[in-house]
C-alpha cells in the first residue's frame, strides 16, 4: 500500500502565448491554462504504482482559484483526493514561497511514501521545484527518471546522465521527477471526466497550513519578460529543386561557409 | 561575505569562477570554490578561487556522484561559511544539487541562467529562457543569499594563472552517504557525436518518412563536414536517433556556423536549441512552416528532391 502525492502545476498554455508587437513582450493575460504536460506523466506513473502496490493517490497543486478547473483533467485520470493550496499573494510568489506551501501541505497530509512530479513545468522549464521540495523535506530524490519499478519499500529507477544510464534503488519516502518517456498518459473517458467535476477539491489557505505572511515572502521577483525574436534574412527560394539548390549553394558559398566541402 | 562556487566539472567550475570573481568585485568580497572528489584543488586555485574548501567522503571512491550527499555537504558549508551567492554548474546533476540545497536552506534559487549580473542597485539579476523558449525572463533577487545555476559554456573561463598558490580554507566538509544506492550503470551506445561544439549541423525532422531516409541527411552533413542533428519527434518519440542528436529546449543547444533544418517545422522548442547558430537554413515543403521565419535562407520544396540536388551541387562546386 503506497501513499502517493502527485505534484502538479497549472500554467499558461505555452503554445498559445502570443507576442505584443509593440512592447515585444509575451501576452500572458487571457491565455488559456492547462496542467503542465509532464505532470500527466507523473499522474500516470502514480496510477501504475497504485495498480501494483495498492494505496491512495493525492493530487496537490499550488495556485490561484483558476487552477481548480485545470486539476479536473488529472483528477479524471484517477486521483483519489485533490488538494489546492492557494493564497491571495500566489501570483507574486517565487519558488521559495511556493515550495513552503507545498511542503506544509505534504506534511499536513500525513504519511507519504512517494512524491511524483514532472521533470519541469512547461512555462518556466527549470526543474527546480521537485528536488527543492525533496531537499526541504529531507528525503532522497531522483530527477529525470525514465523508468520506475515499484516495490513495497523501495523504488528501482532508471535515468540517463549523458552517456551513462544509471539505475538506483531508492528507499521510501522519496521524491521522483519523471520525463515524458516514462509512460504514455491515459486519456480519461467521458464518464471519468464527468465524475471528476463532481469530486471535491480540498482548498487549503496558508493559515490552514500554519503559515503566516512572513513565511511566504518571495526572495526574488520577475522584473520583465522579453520575447525572443529571431531576426534572420528570410531569403526563400521556391523554384524547382535543381534551381533552388543551385541558388542556395551559391548563397552559402557567398556567406563563406562552404570551406570544408568536397572538392 | 563571499561568492561560493561548485561544479563537478573543473572546466565549468573555471567558468563559474570567472563569474564569481566578477560578482565578488562588485560586492566587495572574495571567492571560494568547493572541491569534491572530481575536482582538482590546484586547478580551481589557478582558475581564480581565493580559497578552496574540500568536500570529502569517508567511504571508498564513489562510482557515481550522489546528489543527496553533495547537497547535504554543500548546505552545511553554506550555513557555516554564509556566502552571499552560491553558483553551481547547471548540468542535469548540478541542477538537482542546487535545488536540493536551496530547498534545505530556504534560499532563493534560479537554474539555467544564461546571464548573471549585479544591476545598478547592486542587486543580483539573472536571465533565463522561459515559455518554451519564447521569452527571456529577467529575475531579481530581492533577498540574498541565493543559489544560481549557470550552464556549462555560458561564461568564458579566465586563463589559468599558474602563479596562484593553493589556499586551503580551514574548514572541510564530509559528504555523507546517500540513502539511495546505485544498482548499476550502463554505458549507452553513444555515437560519439558532440553537437554542442559542432561547426556545421544538419538536422532532420518529421518531414522524413522512414528511418532509412536519415542516411540521406547524414550524407549531406558529411558532405559539409558537419554533424547530424534532429528534432524532438525523431529522437524522443520515434526513437530513430539517440538523444545526442536531439536539438532543442530539452535537448542539446547548438551554436554552429551553419544550421540546416530539413523537414523540421520550426516549433519554438526546437528553435530554442539552435537560435544561436550563425547562419540558419531551412528546407521544408510547407511554405507556412514557422522555420522559415527563423531562417536566413530557405528552400520551399520537397527535401527528397532538394537534398539530392544539394549533394549534386556540392560535389561539383569549387
Amino acid at each position: 500500500m503506497a501513499d502517493i502525492v502527485v505534484l502538479a502545476k497549472a500554467t499558461v498554455d505555452v503554445s498559445a502565448v502570443k507576442i505584443d508587437a509593440e512592447t515585444n513582450e509575451p501576452i500572458l493575460k487571457g491565455v488559456p491554462m492547462k496542467m503542465s504536460d509532464f505532470d500527466r506523466n507523473a499522474m500516470e506513473e502514480a496510477l501504475r504504482i497504485k495498480a501494483k502496490l495498492g494505496g491512495k493517490i493525492k493530487l496537490l497543486t499550488a495556485g490561484g482559484p483558476e487552477a481548480k478547473d485545470q486539476m479536473r483533467n488529472l483528477i479524471a485520470m484517477g486521483a483519489d483526493e485533490a488538494y489546492l493550496v492557494t493564497d491571495p499573494a500566489y501570483a507574486s510568489m517565487d519558488y521559495t514561497a511556493v515550495c513552503r506551501l507545498l511542503v506544509a501541505a505534504i506534511k499536513k497530509m500525513g504519511h507519504t511514501d512517494i512524491i511524483l512530479a514532472g521533470e519541469a513545468s512547461i512555462d518556466l522549464y527549470s526543474g527546480q521545484m521537485g528536488p527543492r521540495v525533496a531537499g526541504a523535506l529531507g528525503i532522497p530524490s531522483v530527477s529525470y527518471v525514465r523508468k520506475l519499478t515499484p516495490d513495497k519499500d523501495k523504488l528501482v529507477v532508471e535515468r540517463e546522465m549523458g552517456d551513462i544510464v544509471e539505475e538506483y534503488s531508492v528507499p521510501l519516502p522519496a521524491l521522483i521527477t519523471v520525463t515524458k518517456e516514462i509512460n504514455e498518459p491515459r486519456l480519461p473517458n467521458m464518464m471519468q471526466i464527468l465524475g471528476a467535476s463532481k469530486k471535491p477539491v480540498t482548498e487549503w489557505k496558508a493559515d490552514a497550513l500554519g503559515l503566516t505572511a512572513p513565511d511566504l515572502v518571495p526572495r526574488s521577483r520577475i522584473k520583465g519578460l522579453k520575447a525572443l525574436t529571431m531576426k534572420r534574412k528570410n531569403i526563400l527560394y521556391a523554384d524547382d529543386a535543381p534551381v533552388s539548390a543551385g541558388k542556395l549553394v551559391a548563397a552559402l558559398r557567398g556567406e563563406g561557409v562552404l570551406g570544408g566541402g568536397p572538392k | 561575505m563571499t561568492v561560493m562556487i561548485f561544479s563537478e566539472l573543473d572546466s565549468t567550475a573555471g567558468e563559474l569562477l570567472a563569474k564569481a570573481n566578477e560578482l565578488a568585485k562588485g560586492l566587495g568580497t572574495g571567492t571560494i570554490a568547493l572541491a569534491g572528489p572530481t575536482n582538482s584543488k590546484e586547478k580551481l586555485t589557478r582558475l581564480g578561487a581565493d580559497r578552496v574548501i574540500h568536500l570529502h567522503s569517508d567511504a571508498a571512491a564513489m562510482p557515481v556522484l550522489m546528489s543527496e550527499s553533495f547537497s547535504e555537504a554543500i548546505a552545511t558549508a553554506c550555513t557555516e561559511i554564509a556566502p552571499q551567492v552560491l553558483l553551481v554548474g547547471s548540468t542535469r546533476w548540478g541542477r538537482e544539487v542546487a535545488a536540493r540545497v536551496a530547498g534545505k536552506l530556504g534560499w532563493g534559487c534560479a537554474l539555467d541562467c544564461t546571464t548573471v549580473i549585479l544591476d545598478a542597485d547592486k542587486a543580483l539579476n539573472v536571465e533565463r529562457l522561459v515559455l518554451g523558449g519564447n521569452a527571456m525572463s529577467t529575475e531579481v533577487f530581492t533577498t540574498l543569499p541565493a543559489v544560481v545555476a549557470i550552464p556549462p559554456r555560458t561564461i568564458p573561463c579566465n586563463a589559468e594563472d599558474s602563479a596562484r598558490k593553493l589556499e586551503i580554507g580551514d574548514k572541510n566538509f564530509v559528504l555523507p552517504p546517500s540513502k539511495i544506492s546505485l544498482v548499476k550503470t550502463t554505458r549507452r551506445e553513444a555515437s560519439g557525436v558532440k553537437l554542442d561544439t559542432a561547426q556545421v549541423v544538419v538536422s532532420c525532422g518529421r518531414g522524413l518518412k522512414n528511418k532509412d531516409d536519415i542516411k540521406m541527411v547524414t550524407e549531406l552533413a558529411k558532405a559539409l563536414n558537419g554533424e547530424l542533428g534532429c528534432s524532438r519527434p525523431i529522437a524522443a518519440d520515434l526513437k530513430w536517433l539517440p538523444k545526442e542528436h536531439w536539438v532543442g529546449l530539452s535537448g542539446i543547444k547548438v551554436r554552429p556556423k551553419v544550421y540546416i533544418a530539413c523537414g523540421i517545422s520550426g516549433q519554438i522548442q526546437h528553435l530554442a536549441g539552435m537560435r544561436d547558430s550563425a547562419l540558419i537554413v531551412a528546407i521544408n515543403k510547407d511554405k507556412d512552416a514557422p522555420i522559415f521565419k527563423a531562417a536566413d535562407y530557405g528552400i520551399i520544396g520537397d527535401l527528397y528532391k532538394v537534398i539530392p540536388e544539394l549533394m549534386n551541387q556540392l560535389r561539383t562546386c569549387k
